[in-house]
């Protein structure tokens, strides 16, 4: 398989494949060889750490988007059993930018929502690259009536660039579609976990992207637009997505200080793709953690709460005239 | 500044020469129609609601005349008019975020993007608001979602029917995510009026585009549009690039929108008052004590 390398770990990646090419020689016909590969592992391991200790926020961008991170599916798999997939949003057709399901997880039974990204070209294609359509959401708005109705709580996993701008999208009403999921979401009475996982971007993202607990992985982001868009606008090149990556807030620390999210859930050095099993495992744990906390409460309560945590952001003045 | 000041200020402006969206024009010059190309006396558009008489076209209104239009003469007490934007991300680009602030203020008069209050319409209580295009392209950040989020709890507190007029740019890109979830917050209280049993018409006008669209703008019982208003969630450029070919005529136009079953009819200016008025005649009964 093709490695995918994201810009900024080029020498890191020069230097790992160096040390593979010496470390397939005969080592034991150049003994002088073991000392320099000795050297060249700690100089790795160095460069490793300076480059991944502090990412810039466009760095956790690429990170987030790197075709290996672990997707919703990898989720799913990873953490729930007896899973029954709903498909259709019972209007249109089925969109498969958004996984619905009924699932299980230690022990709760719960309803799933997560926008979907492909493995392959073949799944991507399928499924729009996670842009979902405007029955995308009507889909995931129907799982949320459904955990309604059978007081199921819900769990959310956030991974797209956005919902999709093409032309029969706006003519079946994507605003529509993601304001009802907006209205659906902010007072059902069943507790709502949310957890960033990759992709946050804009609308499409917070459809399913705010409740009652926001679990953001460390190199997740979570923005109003996408860095490139941003960038586009204000200075007409998406070469500078750098800069806007900083000046928008969208990294998961932003939105620690800006209370939006509750907790981040740390990544391996290099991003969560490097070591996938125990990111999903913490991911599993933060939202049992959560389902037990939030279930806890009544309904009024949960749902009180909720309003007052929307109701609390923002940042504005007021008086004076 | 008070409503009435304002206007009391715009009275003294006219006559004087102002550049800017054409929205706030004085009476004593000339234009020209973008529908028919005629040229027009600002004097007679103004007094014909700021509609071609012409073709129809319909031009930009700012807020105050927005809800000057629709509210029972005299009845329109604001509310809330201090709040205004900060700037919590200290977001500074091409131009820093402060400075267009300032200068929308100063062009404006407006501490925001959006004007909200009390008033009457046919006789019945509302708690209106109304977007102002000219004020960073009436964008949503959080003083927009927390003014309009204040609207509707007003209705539900004092039992009144909303009315909100809509034009927007989207949310603000220079507040990140705290506009973003501007879209959450006004959709929840969207939903708290709804579950009051309490109603809710929009006036969508020209542009109505992203983020405001995608929240409170389309949660509406009822909803209208002006004749030509662009409506949608993606701009047209982008939809363009997105898809590579060109759009059809009139895509996201009104009516468009009506024809695709998104809103409930396309009503000109001079009857918007009058078809708000019926509306609220049938959802908000006895609402005019
Ligand atoms: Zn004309």
């Amino acid at each position: 398989m093709a490695r995918f390398v994201m810009e900024f770990e080029r020498p890191l990646v020069d230097l790992e494949d160096k040390l593979a090419e010496l470390k397939a020689l005969d080592v034991a016909s150049l003994p002088e060889l073991a000392a320099e590969i000795e050297d060249l592992e700690r100089e790795v391991e160095r460069l490793r750490e300076t480059l991944y200790a502090a990412l810039s926020p466009w760095e956790r961008v690429q990170v987030s988007r790197h075709p290996s991170r672990p997707k919703t599916d990898d989720y799913v798999a990873g953490l729930f059993t007896d899973v029954v997939e709903l498909r259709g949003d019972r209007a249109y057709g089925d969109d498969e930018a958004v996984f619905t399901a009924l699932a299980t997880l230690d022990g709760w039974r719960i309803v799933v929502i997560g926008h979907r990204k492909g493995r392959t070209t073949k799944e991507n294609v399928r499924r729009n690259f996670g842009s979902p359509h405007p029955e995308g959401f009507r889909k995931a708005r129907r799982a949320m009536r459904l955990a309604e109705k059978f007081s199921l709580p819900v769990v959310t996993f956030l991974d797209t660039a956005g919902a999709y701008p093409g032309l029969e999208d706006e003519e079946r009403g994507q605003a529509w579609a993601i304001a009802e999921c907006l209205a659906t979401l902010s007072d059902l009475p069943v507790p709502v976990v949310v957890v960033g996982i990759g992709e946050g971007g804009s609308g499409g993202a917070l459809a399913i992207g705010f409740g009652d607990r926001l679990i953001m992985l460390e190199n997740a982001y979570y923005s109003v637009i996408s860095p490139e868009m941003c960038a586009m606008i204000l200075y007409k090149d998406t070469a500078r997505a750098a800069e806007s990556a900083s000046a928008l807030a969208l990294t998961a620390d932003d939105l620690m200080r800006l209370g939006i999210a509750d907790e981040v859930v740390p990544e391996p050095l290099g991003g969560a793709h490097r070591d996938p099993a125990p990111v999903i495992a913490a991911v599993g744990e933060r939202i049992t953690s959560a389902l037990e906390t939030l279930s806890a409460g009544d309904t009024g309560a949960l749902l009180e709460n909720r309003y007052g945590r929307l109701r609390a952001i923002g940042v504005f003045a007021e008086g004076d005239g | 500044m008070p409503i009435n000041d304002w206007f009391k200020q715009r009275e003294s402006r006219r006559y004087t020469v102002t550049s800017g969206s054409g929205a706030d024009l004085p009476d004593g010059v000339w234009r020209t129609c973008p529908g028919c190309r005629k040229t027009l006396y600002q004097g007679d558009v103004a007094k014909s609601l700021s509609v071609c008489p012409h073709c129809g076209h319909h031009f930009e209104l700012i807020a105050a005349d927005r809800i000057e239009a629709l509210v029972d003469p005299g009845s329109f007490e604001q509310t809330n008019a201090s709040i205004g934007s900060v700037d919590p991300l200290r977001f500074s680009a091409v131009k820093p975020y402060t400075e267009s602030l300032a200068a929308a203020r100063e062009s404006c008069g407006l501490a925001e993007a959006v004007i909200t209050g009390r008033a009457r319409i046919g006789g019945r209580a509302v708690a209106i608001g109304a977007l102002d295009f000219r004020f960073v392209g009436a964008s949503m950040g959080s003083a927009v979602g927390e003014k309009v989020t204040r609207l509707f709890e007003l209705a539900i507190a004092e039992r009144r029917a909303v009315v909100l007029v809509v034009a927007s740019g989207g949310a603000r890109m220079q507040e990140g995510m705290l506009s973003l979830m501007q879209m959450a917050k006004t959709a929840a209280a969207a939903e708290r009026l709804a579950r009051a049993g309490l109603p809710y018409v929009s006036v969508l006008v020209n542009p109505t585009y992203g983020g405001v669209t995608a929240s409170f703008a389309v949660l509406a019982d009822v909803i209208f549009a002006e004749p030509g208003a662009l409506v949608g969630f993606a701009g047209p450029r982008l939809v363009e690039q997105t898809i590579r070919r060109s759009l059809p005529k009139g895509f996201q136009s009104a009516e468009s929108l009506v024809d695709h079953g998104m809103i409930d009819g396309v009503v000109p200016r001079a009857e918007m008052r009058g078809r708000v008025a019926a509306v609220l005649g049938y959802l908000l009964p006895g609402g005019d004590v």
